[in-house]
């Protein structure tokens, strides 16, 4: 008799990916998203410092960073933007295939994801590649006409650290996307379980809304910007 | 059960569809010369798409209490860090601006 109690909801029964100090699948899931938002929280303030560090310069300096801005490739950065919105579609849709346990479909869905992904990077190297070429990069090479030269060597310094970071993210996501994707492929998540898509999509549409604030504070300052 | 939390395709098409609106509507501001209201609008347009991937791409419409919660606690130290920061610098160079310290930022300040 103990022992049926014991046993009661026997570890036959119980779904593989189910830790032993949780219920059921439906709390672990939500202890999961929990412990996710905790830490994007803390990747808003790990981001927060640069921006607060940039919302105080450009109010120092806001001639110095239109004429910064000047020099970035506008339509690069609208298209990277029009990418990395396309890559969060692709993403809620492989977590949407997952949720119904279409298995080839979270497969696709991720695999555009990364291409996404990748494209963005690609046009990335190209712009960092642009300002190396034109000694836009902070430190002994830097060049800038005119009197603006120093804060504009902020604005730049600024403009590697914010969107570096932000590559930073993607680069560590696109090998985490291609793991789901194998593990996907391999049949390891169902509608029951797929916890892991789901988690890595909140990350994914996380550095999504980074840009979607990098792209006009850094690209799109007019040049009449007041003081 | 947890089938109101699956979200339609069709409500991912629109709100990707409202994301891509509304960063061609940014482009387009800064064409636009409205004075310190171009900083304003840019961020009011990146703050609503921001709020459109949050609630939808990222279900926090459908989360429990306990993650929204968190997730307005994370803008809201964010908004603190950034609020309180500015409220120093910008007060400073009205009441006395203080240019560019070129000794050692001990000696700038003595000067003062």
């Amino acid at each position: 008799m103990s022992e049926a109690v014991l046993h009661h909801g026997g570890a036959e029964d119980r779904h593989p990916a189910l830790a032993h100090h949780f219920e059921d699948l439906p709390g672990q899931k939500e202890a999961a998203g929990l412990g996710m938002w905790l830490f994007l929280a803390q990747e808003v303030m790990f981001f927060g410092g640069l921006f607060a560090c940039y919302t105080i310069y450009r109010n120092l300096y806001p001639a110095a960073f239109a004429a910064g801005s000047a020099h970035l490739n506008w339509k690069l950065g609208a298209f990277n933007t029009a990418v990395l919105i396309g890559s969060s579609l692709t993403m809620a849709m492989a977590v949407h295939a997952a949720a119904v346990g279409a298995r080839r479909q979270i497969v696709a869905y991720l695999l555009a994801t990364v291409a996404l992904g990748s494209t963005f990077l690609g046009v990335k190297v190209v712009e960092y590649a642009d300002k190396f070429h034109h000694h836009l990069v902070p430190g002994p090479h830097f060049r800038f006409e005119g009197p603006l030269a120093r804060p504009a060597e902020i604005y730049y310094a600024l403009y590697f650290a914010m969107t570096g970071l932000h590559a930073l993210h993607m680069v560590i996501g696109i090998p985490i996307l291609l793991t789901l994707a194998w593990l996907a492929h391999r049949g390891r998540y169902s509608a029951d379980y797929h916890a892991p898509v789901e988690l890595t999509g909140l990350y994914w549409h996380f550095v999504d809304i980074v840009w979607i604030f990098l792209f006009p504070l850094l690209y799109l300052i007019p040049t009449h910007a007041p003081h | 059960m947890s089938e109101h939390h699956v979200v339609s395709p069709r409500l991912y098409l629109l709100v990707f569809a409202s994301l891509m609106v509304l960063t061609f509507l940014t482009v387009a501001a800064s064409r636009y010369d409205f004075g310190a209201g171009n900083t304003v609008v840019a961020m009011g347009i990146a703050i609503l798409k921001a709020t459109l991937v949050v609630l939808f791409f990222m279900h926090v419409k459908y989360s429990s209490r306990l993650v929204q919660l968190m997730v307005m606690a994370a803008f809201l130290w964010l908004a603190l860090l950034i609020a309180g920061a500015l409220s120093d610098y910008v007060s400073r160079g009205r009441v006395n601006h203080v240019p560019e310290p070129r000794g050692p930022a001990g000696a700038a300040l003595e000067d003062r």
